[in-house]
């Protein structure tokens, strides 16, 4: 459980430095009679939806931490032969990380007005998002074809499972930048549309991440870096 | 003398009316059915879970059955009683506490309480409740489905869980299942979300979190911890799925059944157990920080004076659920896990019992020199502290490792976890909902049928509850069919058993009386009005009660003080609700 | 002022069922008297706070209750009653918690000299294994279990060959001497449990669990599974009986071996094949 207990120390260390500017010291019988509100008067400076996204991204790192801690309890068994990567897994990253780039750059000129040139950049982050599920679709029917089969191996069940589960929070990504897509198709856009552009890139960052770390662990890149640690400790 | 210091701030004026986004129902369907009032999706997630909960009380009047009058009762077999504890365990657990405190209080208290007009997502809190209806009825249809539903036993072990010697193992039970329990996360996740974007961004001016209601804390935090604790759950169910389905071995080791070899090999049904419990400890303050929160402001209320040590209180929440994470594997003592894991784990069990006794001491001390009102919701908090108190000190022993191992797996922990967990939240659920049913009707329950209810629950459950520890001191192991015949166990004990069946049915009966006041009280209640119980907190101080969607009317309250002056010093009232300007209450400025 | 009333005969009841009601623990039959110690410190600490609590809020509900005219006092907080309740509360925990942990350590630290006895969980029967002349038990695997070698013995390691087996019999513990019980399943979780003893521990399939214990008075202990294993798991019993140490030896040379039980099983196969061919 040492993946999940690293990312709840990280969770707890931000929940802690929020609380210690919360003023759980002072004492409230005391303060009565006007407000003693530190947050600004006009309307909340981020809005809820961003902070709703940063809690729902926590959750998801929560989910993949346990499914990375059980991944490393599980190869402690004799059992344990790791699984070969499909060369296109980098193509995959790649269209990844183009997709991340994408939304990036449909934010951006969404701010500055340039209404068609984010509309064409929401676009094509979509297709690279359906290239991005395809592909991944494509590595597992290399696998299989090479014999890998799901309940062959420890290793093979994770590596379908975790990409599988990784796979589907994209999907649901894409559903909502399919949302965002509609909404923004004809009219100016708004502040509102800009957010919901700024969003969907915070998400596809995330997921780009979290793939990222994925695709080290099952590479086995993870595993070195993790005997370094303890050889650094040791 | 107490010091109150006058206000120094420069004077508010009203409130800027923020216009609050809210979506306006159009028909019957949309203001009733899916609603996105956080206050209807209140009732429509505490309503399903009552209704789901009675189906988990008629369980345990049938297992009770079985164990008090073995094999009198010929349908209850091995295979039904192992279904019955099974779908009693996890219905009451998940789907009746979890849901009933998060789903349903959080739900209808932390806008109101918070000053705020709704959640911040309504949308994503209307699909929360209808994912949860749907995980309710997969898990009912277990009960339909061939096999029937599981019986591994609500902790779902594998191997057991999905092997044939288990009811619903090679069946459909576990899957729909573990299916369920999905569902209900996914659908958990979208409310959960909800209640702590709005605790951060939804508070009206001036409710700053120390001013909040420990209610609001609890939830809060509850809810924070169950976001973070649900995924290692789900982790579970979908590795196990894949071991049930697809034939992998995640917890699967090499197994020979009934003389079969099976396919699986080199699992780990410890992993399960670590994930498991990862979830399944926070879990039970999931349950208790709400029902914690709840009680003081039961307590505080109708004791007419402030929380004592408010401040030791939202500490000690936030410290209970930080520690939590820390503590699961002391329900693996005897697992076969590292055995000098045992020595961190009892050590941070043992730790957490301070803060918990903190809580416990400020619930009595905010009783002394108090002015008791002994309302029904007082006395199902004196009943929670009396059985939290009793709980919480078995859990001790429990939570000791040297102590945990003779009873461990012995009806000592049955005993342990329904008093601490299944008693004690639902005496809060009790007292919660006689103190806020007039906000959410407009009528008080009714007092006659309340006490009847109150007295034989309370003493009823300690009945059954606090002797059955002295089975577990005897050896008698949990889960058990049938003690049969065995040595070291008297004849006394089974007319002990007896005797606990049959305070469950009484109790299982008082509960059809509070079910019936429930509806009745609804018509031919007395009239409440807004505040009748003269309370501080924002809800019972909206323009109209039932508090319309919206809550508040134009304007927006803003906060002037905590939530708990109850009898201060001067003020022309024994209370001063939050949203009241001026200092203390007081009649001429700066007098103290 | 029922409820002061019901409070008091609460704390005084419970006390009073504590001390004169017939349950109690089974007369103990193992050195694990530690642990009856450590609960029962527990239930010193943990009763004297339960009955303070309960009668103390009965005498608040009784002072305080509301009289027309009352008034609550105001009271934010009192750090020093806070701080010396936090103290006390402190102390006690670790008056249960250091007892505590110095058994635990026992029982995790196995003597040197402890003997070896294997305890294998199946659904729903204990079969146990002792190790023969050469005092080591034999690997195994569950892999290797098959009709005839039900506990999956490795056929060819040497050690295994003179182990000795009991199938759903009794097993047979030597009084004063430490055994360490290593504890395996095929299938599912189970829990060797004998309450005697005090001592129990889960028993794993893919894994080897182990406790270990001195039994102290002769006598025959029933064994049950403490760990839900399926839908016979009440039925799934097993006796335990401590010997004197002659007693043990006479029941010891009585028992079969691995290689015999193998032995015994080929002739009866010829015996069948051949009455098989013989019917033909």
């Amino acid at each position: 459980m040492n993946v999940a207990l690293i990312f709840l120390v990280v969770i707890l260390t931000i929940a802690g430095w929020w609380l210690s500017r919360q003023r759980l010291f002072s004492k409230p019988w005391l303060e009565v009679g006007h407000t003693y509100d530190l947050r600004p008067h006009d309307r909340p400076s981020i809005p809820p939806a961003k902070i709703g996204l940063g809690v729902f991204l926590a959750v998801v790192a929560a989910l993949f931490s346990l499914f990375m801690s059980a991944y490393f309890m599980r190869m402690a068994s004799t059992d344990w032969w790791s699984t070969p990567m499909p060369r296109i897994l980098w193509l995959n990253t790649a269209i990844l990380g183009l997709g991340s780039l994408l939304l990036h750059a449909a934010g951006v000129t969404a701010e500055r007005h340039q209404d068609d040139t984010s509309r064409t950049a929401l676009i094509a982050a979509l297709a690279a998002g359906l290239a991005f599920l395809a592909g991944q679709v494509f590595a597992w029917r290399e696998l299989s074809d090479a014999g890998y089969l799901l309940a062959d191996n420890p290793a093979n069940s994770f590596f379908y499972m975790i990409s599988g589960m990784h796979g589907l929070h994209i999907l649901g990504g894409l559903f909502a930048l399919t949302r965002v897509i509609v909404k923004t198709r004809t009219g100016p856009m708004g502040e509102k549309a800009v957010l919901s552009i700024t969003l969907c890139a915070t998400y596809w960052h995330f997921m780009l991440a979290v793939w990222l770390v994925l695709f080290a662990l099952f590479s086995g890149w993870a595993n070195d870096f993790v005997e370094l640690c303890r050889q650094l400790l040791t | 003398m107490v010091d109150i210091r006058s206000g120094t701030g420069e004077p508010i004026g009203p409130a800027e009316v923020e216009d609050v986004e809210l979506y306006h129902p159009h028909s019957w369907w949309t203001r009733y059915v899916f609603s996105q009032d956080a206050k209807i999706i209140a009732i429509q997630y505490a309503s399903t879970a009552i209704a789901i909960g009675m189906v988990a009380l008629v369980l345990s009047w049938l297992m009770r059955l079985q164990l008090g009058f073995p094999g009198a009762f010929a349908f209850i077999d091995a295979d039904r009683y192992y279904q019955f504890i099974t779908m009693h365990g996890m219905i009451m657990v998940i789907y009746l506490l979890t849901a009933l405190f998060l789903g349903g209080f959080g739900n209808y208290l932390i806008p109101l309480m918070l000053g705020a007009r709704d959640m911040v997502f309504p949308y994503a809190n209307m699909l929360s409740y209808w994912l949860y209806l749907l995980a309710v009825l997969v898990l009912v249809a277990s009960f339909f489905a061939p096999g029937g539903p599981t019986g591994a036993g609500w902790t779902l072990y594998p191997p057991q869980a999905v092997l044939s010697g288990t009811p619903g193992g090679k069946d459909w039970g576990i899957i729909l299942m573990l299916s369920s329990l999905i569902l209900f996360i996914i659908g958990f996740t979208m409310g959960g979300l909800n209640y702590v974007v709005t605790v951060l961004q939804g508070r009206a001016r001036g409710m700053t979190l120390m001013r909040m209601p420990l209610t609001v804390w609890g939830i809060f935090t509850a809810t924070v911890m169950a976001l973070l604790a649900f995924p290692a759950l789900f982790v579970a169910c979908v590795m196990m799925l894949f071991d049930r389905v697809l034939g992998t071995s995640f917890f699967m080791p090499a197994i020979v059944e009934m003389g079969e070899q099976l396919q699986h090999g080199g699992g780990s049904p410890i992993l399960f157990q670590h994930l498991f419990w990862f979830f399944g400890h926070p879990e039970v303050y999931i349950v208790a920080l709400p029902a914690f929160g709840i009680v003081s402001d039961l307590i505080s209320t109708h004791a007419r004076k402030n929380i004592f040590g408010y401040r030791m209180m939202v500490w000690a929440i936030v410290i209970i659920g930080a520690l939590s994470f820390i503590v699961w594997a002391h329900h693996m003592y005897v697992s076969g896990m590292n055995p000098y894991f045992g020595f961190f784990f009892a050590t941070t069990t043992l730790i957490i019992a301070v803060p918990t006794a903190i809580k416990v001491y400020n619930w009595v001390l905010t009783l002394w020199r108090g002015d008791i009102h002994l309302t029904l919701p007082m006395l199902f908090a004196l009943a929670f502290i009396v059985t939290f108190v009793n709980g919480g000190l078995t859990g001790l022993f429990l939570g000791n490792v040297v102590v945990d191992v003779p009873l461990s797996d012995t009806m000592f922990v049955v005993a342990h976890f329904h008093m601490v967990m299944g008693v004690a939240p639902i005496l809060v659920i009790f007292g919660a909902i006689y103190h806020w049913y007039p906000k959410i009707t407009g009528r008080m329950l009714n007092g006659l049928m309340g006490h009847l209810h109150f007295w034989v629950t309370f003493i009823g459950a300690y009945l059954i509850f606090f002797p059955m520890h002295y089975l577990g001191l005897i050896g008698v192991p949990r889960r058990y069919y049938e003690m049969g015949e065995t040595a070291f166990v008297p004849a006394s004990a089974h007319t002990l058993n007896e005797f606990i069946t049959i305070m469950v049915l009484v109790v299982g009966a008082a509960q059809i009386i509070f079910l019936f006041n429930l509806v009745w009280s609804i018509r031919h209640g007395r009239e409440a009005g807004g505040n009748p119980w003269r309370a501080t907190t924002l809800e019972w101080q909206t323009p109209e009660t039932p508090p319309r969607h919206g809550n508040w009317g134009k304007e927006l309250p803003v906060v002037y003080r905590w939530a708990y002056d109850y009898s201060v010093p001067g003020a022309p009232e024994d209370f001063i609700p939050q949203n009241q300007p001026g200092s203390a209450g007081l009649a001429p400025e700066g007098a103290s | 002022m029922a409820v002061v009333v019901i409070l008091v005969l609460l704390a005084v009841g419970s006390v009073l069922f504590h001390l004169l009601s017939p349950w109690w623990w089974t007369p103990i039959a193992s050195n694990w008297n530690y642990i009856d110690n450590t609960l029962i410190i527990t239930f010193w600490i943990t009763g004297v706070v339960f009955v303070a609590v309960v009668l103390f809020m009965a005498y608040c509900v009784l002072r305080f209750r509301h009289r027309p005219g009352n008034r609550a006092a105001y009271e934010p907080e009192n750090r020093k009653l806070e701080g010396w309740l936090a103290g006390g509360t402190t102390l006690g925990v670790a008056a249960m918690l250091t007892p505590g942990l110095f058994v635990w350590h026992q029982f995790v630290t196995v003597p040197s000299g402890a003997a070896e006895v294997e305890v294998v969980g199946q659904q729903w029967l204990w079969s146990f294994r002792l190790p023969g002349a050469d005092g080591k038990l034999g690997t195994s695997e569950t892999r290797d279990v098959t009709p005839e070698n039900s506990l999956g013995l490795n056929r060819n390691d040497a050690a295994a060959l003179d182990d000795v087996i009991i199938e759903g019999g009794e097993l047979h513990l030597e009084v004063g001497k430490p055994v360490k019980i290593l504890l395996r399943s095929v299938d599912v979780l189970h829990d060797f449990y004998v309450p005697e003893f005090r001592a129990k521990m889960d028993m794993v399939p893919g894994m080897v669990t182990y406790f270990w214990l001195t039994p102290t008075r002769t006598g025959t202990f029933e064994v049950l599974c403490a760990e839900l294993c399926g839908t016979g798991h009440p039925q799934m019993r097993g006796t335990v009986v401590v010997d004197n140490a002659a007693d043990y030896q006479t029941w010891l040379s009585s028992q079969q071996t691995f290689s015999q039980m193998m032995a015994a099983t080929e002739t009866k196969q010829t015996a069948q094949a051949e009455n098989a061919a013989a019917a033909q």
